[in-house]
């Protein structure tokens, strides 16, 4: 594999992987604040979210794979083998980690936050806002959960992708390829791009979340 | 003296417990000590006068209130920050709250504290804080539960002073404590709690010299167990 070759993948799988978080840290960060406000959610919505965890990621694949191909519901959007689509399958997989890890950290601090804004004559609106900003040192880390969750993801990546070269071909399709192909040494090199890429964003989630 | 908080009918349980407040006046410039031993409901009686529980039955009316819990919490954030947060929530320009705040910081001596970060604060420093950011939102009724409860001589007399201002101010004070002496040295007026119930209210110098009613004169002597 050429170097170019290997940018072109690596920039791929950033901002796949990066639009992915993005795009499900919008809902799941107040979905997170909200269960917090309301006690968590109760044990159903708990356990709900926490079993999103463990959602197999092939199964998420197949769900969209059926909605976008030709015969189904969204067929005619044409997003089945592009990188859409994989953005898409990897927001599925990004939401859990990060609202669920909005929720744990926010849980424990609402009731002080309440307490401060209402004593100070503040209103109930006002607490969602200081919660957010009081949870986000939790924000850094469920960002970096949903984006080490989306980059290192495979199984959805092909089935709705499809691993095509120079189109939607990102590192951890590209390792399985490489593995099949004998190549191990590529393999292990694309493997360790991936790593230092996660690495890399999460500094950077870490510094910000220390400025 | 102007009535700056009303309430009446109070009425509120937990389990076997009922805290019931027949009439409540505070007036502007003036100390109420609400005296009782632990679990009479003291917090209970601040928390619905400061509206953060609505009572069963009843209402209470007046001016803006603000209240300072025994143990203050603060944000992660620096202690100007902290000390400007009140009037951030009252809509006042960062700029300004900062300002506002800074210059506030002198009168409880955090001044040089001002950019650190307030969970480094000792116990002193943080009721020191929470009592300026209490006080930067000038509200017309302070209800303080215990705020030198855990202080040094040194702080405690430093938040009586404060305490003092606000009184001097026209603001109405309604503080909780189970220090006799502080409530001596405050108090115009005394509210006694004894299981939820009022059981005497009374000018401070007439309750502290002739409490009329038994319990009263036990909890002074300390007898009064619950």
């Amino acid at each position: 594999m050429e170097a170019v070759e290997l940018w072109e993948i690596a920039l791929r799988s950033l901002w796949v992987a990066g639009l992915a978080t993005l795009l499900a840290a919008l809902p799941a960060v107040p979905l997170g604040l909200w269960l917090a406000l309301r006690g968590g959610g109760g044990l159903l919505g708990r356990v709900l979210l926490y079993a999103g965890l463990g959602l197999p990621s092939v199964v998420v694949g197949l769900f969209f794979y059926l909605l976008l191909s030709r015969a189904g519901p969204l067929g005619s959007l044409g997003l089945l083998y592009t990188p859409y689509a994989m953005v898409l399958a990897e927001a599925v997989l990004a939401f859990p980690p990060i609202a669920a890890f909005v929720l744990s950290g926010a849980r424990g601090r609402v009731e002080e936050v309440r307490l401060l804004v209402l004593s100070l004559g503040g209103k109930e609106g006002q607490v969602l806002p200081t919660l957010f900003w009081e949870s986000r040192r939790t924000l850094a880390a469920a960002l970096a959960a949903g984006f080490g969750g989306a980059i290192s993801e495979v199984g959805a990546a092909t089935l709705v992708g499809g691993d095509i070269r120079h189109h939607t071909r990102v590192l951890t399709t590209a390792i399985v390829v490489e593995t099949r192909k004998g190549e191990v040494e590529a393999a292990l090199a694309l493997g360790m791009v991936l790593m230092g890429l996660a690495l890399l964003v999460t500094a950077l989630l870490v510094i910000l979340e220390r400025e | 003296m102007r009535p700056v908080l009303r309430a009446e009918g109070l009425v509120q349980r937990y389990g076997g417990f009922a805290l019931e407040v027949g009439r409540l006046e505070v007036h502007a410039g003036e100390v109420l000590a609400v005296l009782g031993p632990s679990g009479s409901g003291k917090t209970t009686l601040l928390r619905l006068l400061a509206g953060l529980l609505r009572p069963e039955t009843g209402w209470v009316e007046g001016g803006s209130r603000a209240y300072l819990p025994q143990t203050p919490p603060h944000l992660r954030r620096s202690v100007l920050e902290n000390a400007a947060f009140g009037l951030l929530l009252r809509g006042v320009p960062k700029r300004e709250a900062l300002r506002r705040a800074a210059a506030f910081l002198g009168r409880v001596g955090l001044e040089e504290r001002a950019h650190q970060p307030a969970h480094l604060l000792s116990g002193g420093e943080s009721v020191r804080l929470a009592l300026a950011r209490t006080l930067l939102v000038e509200p017309e009724v302070l209800l303080l539960d215990e705020p030198t409860a855990s202080l040094d001589p040194a702080n405690a007399a430093q938040v009586e002073g404060l305490l003092r201002e606000a009184a001097g101010e026209g603001r109405g004070v309604v503080l909780a404590t189970h220090d006799l002496f502080q409530a001596r040295r405050l108090a115009h007026r005394v509210l006694f709690l004894f299981l939820g119930q009022v059981v005497e209210e009374a000018p401070a110098p007439a309750f502290f010299q002739t409490p009329r009613d038994p319990r009263s004169q036990a909890f002074l002597e300390g007898r009064l167990l619950v």
